[in-house]
């Protein structure tokens, strides 16, 4: 899965047909139905999705946290600098995970281990992936507390998580995953759970450490507006597909998707006329537990012909960097 | 009323309240600890029974604990022998004294082994789940149907001259005391065991493990360094209580005349001595009365400290 056109080079991890499913007692659950995107050195991918579309498992496949069992990764290749993270021995992917891959996840009342001390779970992964002593661990502490933000980082050093507030929480959090300068942070959803003055913070936060650090990142999200101050590219996903991907401003002008169109217009803006009541989408999403068949928007698409219903598109480029998963054309309403 | 504290005093107090420092986790505990009475006065009586057990050595050898002046033999409490002289004219008070240490030694070190194995069957079987839960847990309830006290018997019995005397710390330690600690903790995890697992299986799915694991943490050290300190609290209670337990399975098996060997002195086989001849039993109270009344002490007492553990460190819990 090459790029073709790409402001960098340097591919860092590319995603081909990654599929994961999960076999619970209510059924099979068909998370995500084969995903593939490419990922450049220090670029920022954002991926949206509404709550259950796979965005979340579909990282967590990367890094193979999934529990198995009930979950099963069915096919598809993740290559990280040459690797198949997919293959790896767990040995060599405890070595990726923190090292090269860092993940952020999204409550940060609920990811920090109660009984541990910040500092302690900070050092946790020095003291794994680096050779550094005692002292230099301790330096690097205090400076990754002071980076994100934490005021008297030496003397907080030793408190426990329930003596922090939520933001300071998730700047811990994100402090422990910087720890080893990782190439590719994944931020799952970081600011769901924040409040709004706490999440412009750490949005701030992470584009700083961004251009300070060089990492790319991934960054999940439900939160439409989040994406276009953060992002350089954008993936929508929908019921554990890609629909839709390209460049952030493309996107929000130029939505190719009946999806990503239905979901822009679902969004409150500034500069539209305040009278004009929000379109929302009808129906449901799917439900994952019947195997997907034919296009899973189809069903919730004004647009859907028969052979949506029987055959499921695949994402194809219909301009530069711009790719669908559809046949339809969304001005005209006709089949490309 | 005039002890009510007015709205003034009230306010300064919460003020106070709000300057000082947050408790930590441990001071917390310690103030729902210090308010249990029982367990305060369990601690202070655990503490007097090790001092007696330990600083008595001060005063007697254990040679002089040995020591059989036949002519002394059953000689009620008086001047010299103050808990009196058994059948052999040994002094009482001096073998309560070693027998305490032995006793108290076999309660500590019986609760190691159940702790470990038991932290060990039930972090990996919860942890894991899948197979290798179903073959510890069917191997945990195997363990449970056998009836303890018999296994402490047979294995006892079977066991209990194969041991080489031990030396440590100066004393030397019949290697029937060795048997009966393995024995004890080896019969008696399997609670513990359920605990863990059952800790860990409701722990492994926080999200603050699934960050552990993705910043490289090792499935180990996940379990020992992120899962188990978790779950201590329930693990201090059980460990507490099972010292008592371990002391009551000593007393038993030496009252049987299976545990530990004289010459070496527990609470457990003084009172089988005691109890050899039924004459003895109403003739010379004093025989089995102080073995038996630290025992008492000592069972009761752990079990006030591990009720008030349990309150202090799990508000929640109830009594099992």
């Amino acid at each position: 899965m090459s790029e073709g056109s790409g402001l960098r080079d340097n591919l860092l991890l590319s995603v081909d047909d990654l599929r994961t499913r999960f076999h619970t007692p209510e059924g099979t659950v068909y998370a995500v139905n084969g995903v593939s995107y490419s990922l450049h050195e220090g670029e920022t991918l954002a991926v949206v999705g509404e709550s259950g579309c796979g965005k979340t498992v579909s990282m967590l496949s990367i890094l193979r946290l999934i529990p198995i069992p009930p979950g099963e990764i069915v096919s598809g290749t993740a290559l990280f600098r040459g690797r198949d993270l997919l293959k790896l021995p767990e040995a060599e992917m405890e070595q990726v995970r923190g090292k090269e891959i860092a993940m952020v996840f999204q409550d940060p009342m609920t990811s920090l281990n109660p009984v541990l001390t910040i500092g302690k779970q900070i050092t946790e992964s020095l003291r794994r992936h680096t050779a550094l002593d005692k002292m230099a661990i301790n330096d690097r502490t205090v400076e990754l507390l002071e980076i994100v933000g934490m005021a008297d980082p030496r003397r907080r050093l030793g408190d426990y998580p329930h003596q922090f507030s939520g933001g300071m929480r998730q700047r811990v959090m994100i402090a422990m995953q910087l720890a080893c300068t990782p190439s590719i942070l994944i931020a799952d959803e970081p600011t769901t759970a924040l409040d709004v003055t706490i999440q412009a913070q750490i949005m701030e936060l992470v584009i700083r450490l961004r251009e300070e650090v060089g990492m790319a990142i991934i960054w999940i999200t439900h939160n439409l507006g989040v994406v276009a101050g953060l992002a350089e590219r954008v993936i929508v996903m929908y019921a554990g597909l890609i629909v839709e991907e390209a460049l952030v401003d493309a996107l929000y002008e130029d939505p190719r998707h009946p999806y990503t169109a239905a979901l822009l217009a679902a969004l409150p803006r500034v500069d539209r006329r305040r009278d004009r009541r929000l379109k929302s989408i009808p129906g449901s999403p799917p439900n994952l537990v019947v195997e997907p068949h034919g296009c899973p928007f189809a069903p919730r698409c004004e647009f859907a012909m028969e052979r949506c219903r029987s055959e499921t598109p695949r994402l194809e480029l219909i301009a530069p960097r711009h790719k669908i998963a559809c046949w339809i054309d969304v001005e005209t309403g006709a089949p490309r | 009323m005039a002890a009510t504290p007015g709205p003034e005093s009230s306010v300064a107090q919460l003020a106070d309240e709000l300057e000082a420092p947050p408790l930590t986790l441990r001071q917390l505990t310690w103030r729902r600890f210090r308010r249990h009475k029982m367990a305060m006065f369990g601690v202070v009586m655990l503490l007097l029974l090790f001092i007696y057990s330990f600083a008595g050595a001060l005063f007697f050898t254990e040679d002089y604990s040995n020591l059989t002046p036949t002519e002394l033999r059953l000689k009620p409490p008086v001047g010299a022998h103050p808990f009196g002289t058994d059948t052999v004219g040994r002094d009482i008070l001096a073998r309560t004294v070693y027998g305490g240490q032995i006793s108290l030694l076999i309660g500590l070190t019986a609760m190691l082994v159940e702790v470990a194995v038991g932290i060990v069957i039930g972090a990996l079987a919860g942890y894991y789940g899948g197979w290798v839960d179903a073959v510890l847990m069917r191997f945990t309830e195997a363990m449970f149907v056998i009836p303890q006290i018999f296994l402490l018997i047979v294995m006892a019995k079977y066991f209990g001259d194969k041991i080489p005397d031990i030396s440590l710390l100066g004393r030397t330690f019949s290697g029937s005391v060795i048997v009966v600690v393995l024995i004890i903790g080896l019969t008696s995890w399997m609670y513990l065991a359920r605990i863990v697992r059952a800790e860990f299986i409701s722990l492994k799915e926080r999200e603050f493990i699934l960050a552990a694991r993705a910043t490289g943490t090792p499935a180990l050290q996940v379990i020992f360094g992120h899962i188990l300190p978790s779950c201590m609290a329930p693990i201090i209670v059980s460990a507490t209580l099972s010292i008592a337990s371990a002391i009551l399975a000593e007393s038993y098996i030496s009252f049987l005349g299976m545990g530990v060997q004289p010459p070496t002195a527990t609470w457990g086989n003084m009172l089988q001595t005691a109890s050899s001849d039924f004459n003895k039993i109403q003739n010379a109270p004093w025989f089995w009365f102080f073995p038996g009344l630290l025992i008492l002490l000592t069972v009761l007492s752990i079990n006030f400290v591990g009720d008030g553990l349990r309150d202090a460190l799990d508000p929640r819990s109830r009594a099992v």
